[in-house]
């Protein structure tokens, strides 16, 4: 570039790699792997992320997919967010991930955004983590040096915009079990305006008293379970009194009152 | 390193640092100037353009990552000196004060369009409830994007 050149992140090296062994293979300490973009790109323009090397995985058609495999989703990590909310398959089989997908930000932060990034980026305000929670997905990821390895949410999302991924570790696909016979789903959240970071959500499956999952957005750290209201609703608990149960060990008098309303609309859709 | 691109139908062509952003591509090495960079952190809108017909942030892409796309920024809706439907609407239903944001407005209510011909009133605030306006109140655009989508073709929009 010329004089005006006008730059806003800070230098790094850029790497494009066309495989994912070859992407792996650039990934380590001060790497940073580089997928929709929709949260890393504003951390580079502030400067709040200076990695030393970005590995753009946006060449690895190989990552891009949803599957149906038996009974069994299969997502590759680079998967737009716009393309999980209009599959057929999806809304067929995980009808939680479609309506989760739909209050992920805009459109066009959609068209771009991943959903393997959503995860890994590990946002307590994001949506699809709470809703791979409720499904209890499996995230499969992968190193050069150290092979693969299989977690669940919980092992998963640590903190805030923490998770167990290694510097040289790439989530590479999410899977997600078919949800029980004659399961129905909800997701309700509550935000200042549509697309905006949510405040509170709840995302439920429910399949008669055989099966109760509750998860919740903005009540902990990392996207959380409430079992005891999930267990209290196994067992004849009104949408209301599971909720109440899901919303007390919130602090703070708003959070509680919001996330156990959200909760008890959740379930009441999804009964 | 270089990249190659094309920008409403035309190819341009540059030498970029990895970490130039593509829209400051847009604005300084391309020359148009009508995309508008807000907040440069993806909250406002006002850099909307459009690549291979999907809406995206120009400021949350890299330039890098154009390279070889096509893309459709504002000075492209035009025919000639006849505006789109979408720029006359805006005009008639004064859907834009200061105009800073217009541009990203126009290129997301394109895009709904043509995925949504027919959108409800939510639809269309859902849809651009990612691009900011401090001017208007917003009435004025969704009044433009629901008089457009209601003009049967070929009909004064």
């Amino acid at each position: 570039m010329g004089e005006a050149a006008v730059l806003k992140p800070a230098p790094f090296q850029y790497v494009a790699p066309r495989s994912l062994d070859e992407a792996l293979g650039a990934l380590g300490e001060d790497a940073k792997p580089l997928a929709g973009g929709q949260s890393l790109v504003p951390l580079l323009n502030f400067r709040l992320a200076r990695p030393a090397t970005i590995v753009d995985l946006n060449g690895l058609g190989e990552l891009s997919y949803l599957r149906r495999t038996g009974g069994t989703l299969r997502i590759g990590a680079l998967t737009r967010q716009a393309a999980l909310e209009r599959s057929a398959v999806v809304e067929r089989g995980w009808p939680l991930l479609t309506r989760a997908v739909s209050y992920v930000a805009h459109p066009a932060i959609r068209n771009r955004g991943t959903v393997g990034g959503s995860v890994a980026h590990a946002d307590p305000a994001a949506e699809l983590p709470v809703a791979l929670t409720a499904l209890d997905a499996r995230f499969h990821v992968r190193s050069a040096a150290r092979g693969d390895r299989t977690l669940q949410a919980a092992e998963l999302f640590q903190a805030p915009l923490m998770t167990a991924l290694e510097p040289d570790e790439l989530l590479v696909e999410i899977e997600v079990p078919a949800p029980p016979d004659g399961a129905r789903a909800a997701f309700a959240e509550h935000a200042r305006t549509h697309g905006d970071f949510a405040l509170a959500g709840a995302a439920v499956v429910r399949a008669g008293t055989e099966h109760a999952a509750i998860a919740l957005l903005g009540a902990a750290p990392t996207p959380v379970r409430a079992p005891d209201a999930e267990r209290a609703l196994c067992h004849g608990a009104t949408a209301a009194e599971a909720a109440r149960i899901a919303g007390a060990q919130l602090d703070g008098d708003y959070r509680r009152a919001l996330t156990t309303e959200l909760v008890r609309r959740a379930i009441e859709e999804a009964s | 390193m270089r990249i190659e691109l094309e920008i409403n139908g035309r190819p341009y062509a540059g030498d970029v640092e990895p970490r130039t952003l593509l829209s400051d591509f847009i604005r300084h090495e391309a020359g148009l100037t009508g995309t508008h960079v807000g907040c440069e952190h993806g909250v406002c809108g006002a850099c909307t353009i459009q690549i291979d017909g999907e809406t995206v942030r120009s400021c949350l892409m890299l330039a890098a990552q154009a390279d070889g796309r096509s893309l459709l920024t504002v000075e492209g809706l035009a025919d000639g000196d006849a505006l789109h439907p979408l720029q006359q609407a805006f005009h008639e239903h004064h859907a834009l004060q200061c105009g800073f944001c217009t541009p990203g407005f126009l290129l997301a209510a394109e895009a709904l369009l043509r995925e949504r011909p027919d959108p409800t009133e939510r639809e269309v605030r859902e849809a651009l409830a990612g691009n900011l306006c401090r001017c208007t109140g917003y009435e004025g655009i969704v009044a433009a994007v629901l008089e457009v989508a209601r003009a049967r073709p070929g009909e004064p929009a």
